[in-house]
């Protein structure tokens, strides 16, 4: 006779699913300018918007967006937040800024990093520029960017926001 | 009950590697290539839109999200999708037709199936407690049902890869599909066994690319002023989720869903059969109760390319595409989902 065994409450059954993920055509091509330094969007043929970064399409009119559009490293806040929880596997201390940032010329923001600033003196219309690592260190990678940093320029009006060219507010 | 017509379809080709391109590029071709056969601008054109995907196929989370984006959804639009093969899509939006809620829907369904395992992939859709732990694939689960048929003598080698030849030579007229060629009987019976009793050439291809459709009332067909094929019958069945509680030897959900469609209220044309193994091609037709004369895939039908969570819409466009061509009068559309032919949809096209 077996010895009576003790019910079986807990299976373990880890799932484990190799990818080869690729970004997409129009992704690859942003990535690999942003690897020589270089911000760039892609502009909507129907209503002009530059979204950064570009998936290939215009989600807002459902047509392909195939030219390339180089976009300033200068930007506007177009919101934040204050991290003052520290993330598992995050080096970055708290407290830290996390922004939406628009970067001159695109209508769209991208997620980055403040730093260089009074934490709490960030403010939505606020002026920024990247700080990129050295040139040695660009990879395929928004990491390229070390973090975006205040700049002395005056703020964006809220509706002006994402509207502004290229060239920013020397226009 | 509101009569409802498929308008339009188009699909991209099935190639093993699509490569860099991601959903959103798969899928815009396609959409483009509707609209312009009815002269529709965009996804605000229609009432409806359904689409069909499954993120684990390319691992990407939420990539049924992104898809989206190749709509146009600004304003904002009705719209939904199905975690499976968009011929599901294709049933919910013929439901949102028939209650009133739209009068045109666009359905679209798309795969990208080389960046992960497919057939390791899609043993994560068994039971997680009993099979899914067990990471028993989709090929494995297909050979033990075909080694049941052999069995039983329901079928032989001989007869799949007699199965596989028609859909190669067939596939030689289909500039859509990835396989396609002239092959006996012999030299594919020659071929070593791949996961025994089945030969790679028994299997269907892993295959990306995409497929849309647009359907509508008829009213609303006939004032687009586009060819139309009205979809006179539909109904999906689902077997348990068990494979060892089912017959494999028959396809008891197609049987059912064959006889509330109205397969055989009229004579079949032409029968497009979504069967991802030799075996159940064979095994599909028997259930429908095809006749002789009726032509099975005859653009090679997935073992030629295999679009997954489209190739089900797909098999409905191409019984869509021989009737407005005046090939056939009738035909029937069949998709599955699912391991050894789980779930299946039968539907019924008629010409205008
Ligand atoms: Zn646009």
């Amino acid at each position: 006779m077996s010895e009576p065994q003790a019910d079986v409450t807990v299976v373990k059954s880890p799932v484990y699913l190799k990818y080869r993920f690729t970004a997409g055509s129009a992704p690859a091509r942003f990535l690999g300018r942003l690897k020589e330094g270089v911000l760039t969007g892609q502009r909507c043929p129907r209503c002009s918007n530059v979204y950064i970064p570009a998936r290939g399409s215009c989600p807002a009119c459902g047509v392909p967006t195939e030219k390339e559009v180089v976009l300033s490293d200068k930007g506007t806040v177009q919101s934040f937040t204050i991290v003052s929880i520290p993330i598992p596997g995050n080096p970055i201390e708290p407290p830290y800024i996390v922004a939406n940032i628009v970067p001159d010329g695109a209508n769209i923001s991208f997620i980055h990093l403040l730093s260089e600033c009074v934490n709490e003196e960030v403010h939505i219309g606020q002026r920024v520029q990247a700080l990129w690592k050295p040139a040695a260190e660009w990879g395929y990678s928004m990491d390229n960017i070390r973090y975006f940093r205040p700049l002395d320029e005056p703020d964006v009006a809220v509706d002006r926001i994402g509207k502004l060219p290229v060239t920013g507010l020397e226009s | 009950m509101r009569e409802i017509a498929v308008v339009a379809y188009s699909q991209s080709p099935c190639v093993a590697d699509a490569g860099a391109t991601n959903e959103v590029e798969l899928i815009m071709p396609q959409l483009q290539a509707v609209y312009s056969q009815l002269g529709l601008a965009s996804a605000q054109d229609v009432d409806f839109v359904c689409s069909g995907s499954c993120d684990y196929l390319q691992g990407a989370a939420f990539a049924f999200v992104a898809g989206v984006d190749a709509l146009g959804a600004v304003p904002p639009i009705k719209e939904s999708h199905v975690e499976m093969d968009a011929a599901w899509a294709l049933y919910e939006a013929i439901l949102k037709i028939r209650m009133g809620h739209a009068d045109s829907a666009l359905i679209y369904g798309f795969g990208k199936s080389s960046p992960g395992e497919l057939p390791i992939v899609l043993s994560q859709r068994l039971d997680p407690y009993y099979l899914a732990p067990l990471w028993l694939d989709t090929v494995s689960l297909a050979a033990l049902q075909a080694r049941l048929l052999l069995e039983q003598g329901l079928l032989t080698e001989h007869d799949m890869a007699a199965v596989v030849a028609r859909s190669r030579h067939n596939a030689l007229a289909n500039p859509l599909a990835q396989l396609a060629g002239e092959f006996s009987v012999e030299e594919l019976l020659a071929e070593e066994h791949f996961v025994a009793p089945l030969r790679r050439a028994d299997c269907s291809p892993v295959s990306d690319g995409a497929a849309a459709m647009v359907i509508a009332t008829v009213e609303q067909a006939r004032a687009w002023g586009a060819p139309y094929a009205r979809i006179t019958g539909i109904d999906h069945r689902i077997e348990n989720h068990n494979p060892c509680l089912r017959d494999l030897t028959d396809s008891v959900s197609t049987r059912q869903a064959a006889a509330a469609a109205g397969v055989h209220r009229g004579p079949v044309d032409v029968a497009e059969v979504y069967a991802p193994f030799s075996h159940q091609e064979i095994l599909l037709s028997r259930a429908l109760e095809l006749a002789p004369e009726t032509l099975v895939n005859p653009g090679g039908g997935v073992l030629a390319g295999n679009l997954m969570m489209a190739s089900g819409l797909a098999r409905v466009g191409e019984v869509f595409r021989r009737i407005i061509n005046g090939e056939a009068g009738r035909g029937v559309a069949h998709a599955t989902s699912g391991p050894c032919l789980q779930h299946n949809l039968v539907a019924v096209l008629e010409g205008a």
